[in-house]
């Protein structure tokens, strides 16, 4: 499992003056799901252009499945599935017409090419839509036919860029099912950008964080939280005590009484509600305390920090940095 | 006796069933022989341009205005034939360039109507692709980057190529069985030359559009600029070298000949700058074997000739300076446009 099939090592991308990839190191394994997450412009196109030897790094190194992308893009190509953001298809054709060209252009026969393409037609869910013309084909539709696209080259990698955007839940969630059986069926590696964190964090292994050209950290999600949550991996909300609004002494008379208890490590005043860290969860302790000291409780909700914790706690950062 | 029918219908059924096999595996092999990535683009190419609506569009216009002006061209065949003219051996070639003013002849429709093929079937190469997000997709195959826009070059110059010859020898045929009368050797060179310039003519447009396939991101733009590139060289061209002509030319002076000769020969250098002016040229010499120079001539040159048609080497030798600048046009527009799609970086629409 620790075979590298992707290794970066100081790759940088500039623009001009504008640095879109900065100084990026990165290795991802054999069968892992990677997703890389960031705002939009924060490199993830151009760092997956750089694997795919579509662009040209301005500095350091790119290994896919031990091949130099630079010198021998189309040796790479072979290996690696690329479904681009917004992918399209010749409207003209029906998409079994365009599965099979692009077999074609894998190095299948005609008859190899279109035996496969129904194959994986079968397995994306388009049976009935495959002799229907791709022009007419729904956003999602198209989205799983892009996913039969990569797939007939029979690659190690495939690599999607931004798949899920704009297609409804339902979509989605089979589309992060399909991906998910396909990385196990086929032990294939899957590199997936987004920006949509919950359904990254539903199908990735590990994740990147990518804000302005930098990976700013790597990891699982439990890691990431770890790394960037440090001491207090709790949170919990409560309500806000009745006159607390009107009354700094109530609101701070709360507050001492929370801070009393053991393992809550801080307690913030946040959009009306009261967020309370703790370093284990105390989620019982906190609600018998608030209702023996003779406060109200009308709402408690115990956190756990999720990806868009994360992100938005990276952001902030990011923010206080500047 | 009986057997040895019997053995030999047997042998018969035999070979026909064999060559049936034979045939039916080898259109088995066509769909199961891998082909070279480079040829699959061209193919795609092909059906995708014969499948549009666009080009059968053009095809019909074009088929239209070849019917039309083969129409006049045999109507006026029989006056066109003169017991002594010199041209009298090249009556086939007529058929070409003959025309009763109503309608234009073939040579000057192809002049007319090749650019807009050109422009027609190159003007959204690159960049229709670019906006349906099939190229992003189409690079991220195991091919290099320059077989997409080689191939499409390819592609569509086949198209044309096949096109223009099935016309030209349609035209031929017809002419056969109206006229009565076969081509010479001589003559049937001179078409397929005609036809090989006029591929080359509509490739030079064809580029030219590609060209602008690559620079303009929306389809409308490159086709709306290819077309008034177009415009100006058949329009407005002529009228600006004749002001200039006019403008620079002193009056004391046009009593010399000379001069005259100079002026003629400067206008005549402008007017070569036009793409169509060198394409109607050099398909007058080769189809009309009579003409001899396509410059002034004086007086002193002329005389002591013998009016009569020149040999085809002749005439191939007075157009390839054309030919030489149409086909370095045509290469210059592929470089201009190869160059900035190698370099570009091709992200998704």
């Amino acid at each position: 499992m620790t075979e590298k099939i992707i290794e970066l090592n100081g790759l940088t991308k500039k623009y001009g003056d504008f640095t879109a990839v900065d100084q990026l190191n990165l290795s991802i394994e054999k069968g892992e799901v990677f997703g890389l997450l960031g705002p939009n412009g924060a490199g993830k196109s151009t760092t997956i252009l750089m694997l795919l030897g579509l662009t040209e790094p301005t500095e350091g190194t790119v290994k896919v499945c031990d091949i130099d992308p630079v010198s021998k893009p189309v040796e790479v190509k072979k290996k690696v599935g690329y479904l681009p953001e917004d992918v399209g298809f010749y409207e003209k054709y029906s998409g079994l017409e365009n599965l099979v060209f692009t077999g074609r252009l894998n190095g299948l026969s005609e008859s190899k090419a279109r035996e496969k393409a129904l194959q994986l037609i079968g397995r994306t869910g388009l049976e009935e839509h495959a002799y229907k013309k791709a022009g007419l084909y729904s956003r999602g539709m198209r989205q799983r036919l892009g996913l039969a696209d990569v797939l007939i080259k029979d690659p190690e990698v495939i690599i999607l860029d931004e798949p899920i955007l704009g297609i409804d839940p339902y979509g989605v969630r089979e589309f992060l099912d399909m991906i998910v059986k396909l990385s196990k069926e086929e032990k294939l590696t899957v590199i997936f950008s987004s920006h949509h964190l919950y359904q990254v964090q539903q199908v990735c292994n590990r994740v990147g964080l990518f804000v302005e050209g930098k990976l700013l950290a790597e990891g699982d999600i439990n890691t990431l939280s770890q790394k960037l949550f440090g001491n207090s991996p709790f949170a919990i909300e409560v309500s806000m005590p009745r006159d607390a609004e009107r009354n700094p002494d109530v609101l701070e008379r709360f507050k001492q009484t929370l801070l009393g208890l053991d393992g809550v490590l801080d307690v913030k005043k946040k959009d009306h509600k009261m967020f309370i860290e703790c370093s284990k969860d105390v989620t019982a302790d906190i609600s018998r305390t608030i209702i023996q000291s003779g406060f109200e409780l009308t709402y408690l909700n115990r956190k756990e920090y999720g990806l868009d914790d994360i992100y938005y706690r990276y952001f902030e950062g990011g923010k206080n940095h500047e | 006796m009986n057997d040895t029918t019997g053995q030999i219908q047997v042998a018969a059924t035999k070979g026909i069933t064999g060559w049936f096999r034979s045939a039916f595996a080898g259109r088995k092999k066509k769909e199961d022989r891998v082909l070279h990535p480079f040829r699959v683009i061209i193919e795609w190419e092909i059906g995708d341009q014969t499948r549009s609506w666009r080009f059968i569009i053009l095809i019909l216009i074009i088929a239209l205005t070849t019917m039309g002006s083969l129409y006049t061209a045999l109507s006026n065949i029989s006056n066109a034939i003169k017991p002594n003219d010199p041209a009298g051996s090249f009556i086939f070639l007529k058929l070409f360039t003959l025309s009763d003013g109503t309608l234009p002849s073939f040579i000057v429709f192809i002049s007319f109507l090749g650019p807009l093929l050109g422009i027609g079937l190159g003007f959204d190469a690159i960049n229709s692709e670019q906006n349906s997000g099939t190229l992003s997709r189409l690079l991220a195959q195991p091919i290099h980057r320059d077989y997409i826009i080689n191939a499409k070059f390819v592609g569509y110059l086949t198209v044309i190529s096949v096109m223009f010859f099935a016309l030209g020898f349609l035209v031929m045929g017809i002419g056969i069985i109206v006229t009565g009368i076969p081509p010479t050797p001589e003559e049937f060179v001179r078409i397929v030359l005609f036809l090989l310039l006029s591929v080359v003519y509509v490739a030079f447009w064809l580029n030219m559009s590609i060209w602008f396939s690559v620079r303009f991101h929306q389809p409308a733009t490159s086709a709306l600029t290819g077309i008034s590139v177009w415009i100006f060289f058949t329009v407005f061209y002529p009228l600006i070298v004749n002001l200039i002509i006019k403008g620079i030319s002193n009056p004391v002076w046009l009593a010399n000949p000379a001069y005259q000769m100079f002026l003629e020969k400067l206008k005549l250098g402008f007017m070569r700058f036009a793409p169509n002016v060198l394409f109607s040229e050099a398909t007058g010499t080769l189809l009309m074997p009579t003409v001899r120079s396509l410059g002034p001539l004086t007086m002193i040159q002329l005389s002591g000739t013998i009016p009569g048609p020149l040999p085809l080497g002749q005439s191939i030798l007075l157009i390839w300076p054309h030919v030489t600048a149409l086909i370095a046009g045509t290469v210059l527009f592929f470089v201009l446009a190869y160059v900035p799609f190698m370099r570009r970086e091709i992200r998704s629409r």
